[in-house]
């Protein structure tokens, strides 16, 4: 079963998306975008990992070496979660405004409203 | 389209991205093996630089432009939300309204954690060059435990202590801050972002370069940014009221 | 593959799960907190401190915060909008 973090990141990203098509609220749709891009996270931070290694942090107990997971894939999954807080932020303001002009969140009622 | 129309559509569709995923994956390196070239390069790269965490190191030192990337997607968006939660045209800011009971004791924990939750904070950011942490982190921790004043329940506390100007201008400095510091290395090294100054000895507070300095500009921003965010969120539920109401006390 | 890798994984799957599947925002909105905690576990476990206190801060505060914050002042508007002409709407049972 050595590809089940694999696996999990793949079926995070697909019932994130599930949540998204299914959704009747567009707050719930935005949790879910968030569920879905946990998944690209574990994906990443599944491809650097090393069985047996340490955390790439160098210190007076571990010098520095070469037998410590992939820095490369955590330093993007780090930026990534804090971006991904404020662009969540931009579109619950979104959601919030559209309930203000229509009364309406349900993505179905505000398909069919015009002008 | 219907619903089950696009749920069905929908479940085709991940089916098919479903199957092709389970055969890429089953075609990659094995997990937890240990050919890793990025991370070779990274280490010896960062131990070069004398720079003891190597995630801050790829971060701000070897890819730096994308973290300026990111940091101008995160200001824009605070930008951005900022703008959209504005009260509009037929609405108007009241005064706090006077908070439900809440007990003294819950109060005081927030007062008393308030400061320890900012040391640890300025610690991350500080020290993220050395030790687990950085500027993202020492921002979001910076901004969460300001707004303990309001989980609390001291509304009027937090907006006293939060001047939304004063926060607007910490995340704007931090932003061009890190600018600065990439344009000093394009006048004085050649290229953007490069790490000009002094690399020092490694696992001190002074090494590493510009990497502390883009730690510190980093987390000013992050923190300026979240805490606009929450402000702008916070008026929108406590303090903004349409004009049709009479003010109330 | 040791166990505990497999066990928060699948811990991480559960909730998952259980924030899609929650139909009401606000209660998404604790498990989004729950399901950021099996993150933090999930990061830890993988060798990997910086991520972790990322998602630490973020997904289990600021987040959930900012969702329920949202659910807030849709429902405030909501209420105004239909009781509009009676001004006092000083009812905060949400």
């Amino acid at each position: 079963m050595s590809i089940y973090a694999y696996l999990v990141a793949g079926y995070l990203v697909l019932i994130g998306s599930y949540g998204i098509v299914r959704s009747r609220h567009m707050v719930h749709a935005v949790v879910s975008l968030s569920v879905a891009q946990a998944g690209t996270y574990v994906l990443l931070l599944a491809v650097g990992y090393q069985n047996g290694a340490t955390a790439p942090v160098f210190g007076s107990t571990t010098k520095p070496s070469t037998d410590v997971v992939d820095p490369v894939v955590q330093a993007m999954a780090l930026t990534d979660i804090v971006v991904s807080a404020t662009v969540t932020a931009l579109l619950l303001a979104l959601a919030v405004q559209v309930n203000k002009r229509h009364g309406t969140v349900d993505p179905d009622e505000l398909a069919a409203l015009k002008g | 389209m219907t619903r089950r129309t696009r749920l069905t559509i929908f479940l085709v569709g991940a089916g098919c991205v479903a199957a092709m995923f389970v055969l890429a994956v089953l075609g990659m390196p094995e997990f937890g093996g240990s050919h890793h070239v990025y991370r070779d390069l990274a280490v010896h790269a960062a131990v070069l630089h004398r720079t003891a965490n190597v995630v801050s190191s790829v971060n701000f030192d070897q890819r730096a432009v994308d973290t300026f990337g990111e940091e101008t997607i995160l200001i824009t968006s605070v930008v951005a939300a900022a703008v959209l939660l504005r009260p509009a045209e037929g609405e108007t800011e009241r005064r706090i309204p006077r908070t439900g009971r809440n007990l003294a004791g819950t109060r005081l924990l927030g007062y008393v954690l308030v400061p320890v939750t900012a040391i640890v904070g300025l610690d991350l950011v500080i020290h993220g060059h050395v030790t687990p942490g950085g500027g993202f982190q020492g921002g979001i921790v910076l901004a969460t435990g300001l707004h303990l004043l309001y989980v609390t329940g001291s509304y009027p506390a937090l907006d006293r202590l939060r001047p939304i100007s004063a926060f607007d201008v910490t995340d704007a400095l931090g932003a061009a801050t890190f600018g600065a510091v990439g344009l000093a290395g394009l006048g004085f090294a050649g290229s953007f972002l490069t790490n000009i100054m002094p690399w020092g000895t490694f696992g001190q507070l002074f090494s590493a370069g510009t990497v502390p300095v883009l730690n510190v500009a980093v987390g000013l921003e992050v923190f300026g940014g979240m805490v606009v965010l929450l402000a702008k969120f916070l008026q929108q539920d406590i303090t903004v009221a349409s004009k049709g109401e009479d003010g109330e006390a | 593959m040791t166990a505990l890798i497999v066990l928060v994984l699948t811990l991480v799957a559960v909730a998952g799960t259980a924030t899609v599947m929650a139909d009401a925002p606000e209660r998404q909105a604790v498990t989004l907190s729950v399901f950021g905690l099996a993150l933090v576990m999930v990061f830890m476990v993988l060798q990997a401190p910086d991520v972790a206190l990322s998602e630490l801060g973020v997904g289990t505060a600021i987040v959930p915060l900012m969702v329920m914050l949202a659910i807030r002042t849709m429902r405030k508007d909501r209420r105004e909008r239909s009781g509009s002409g009676d001004g006092d709407d000083r009812g905060d049972d949400s």
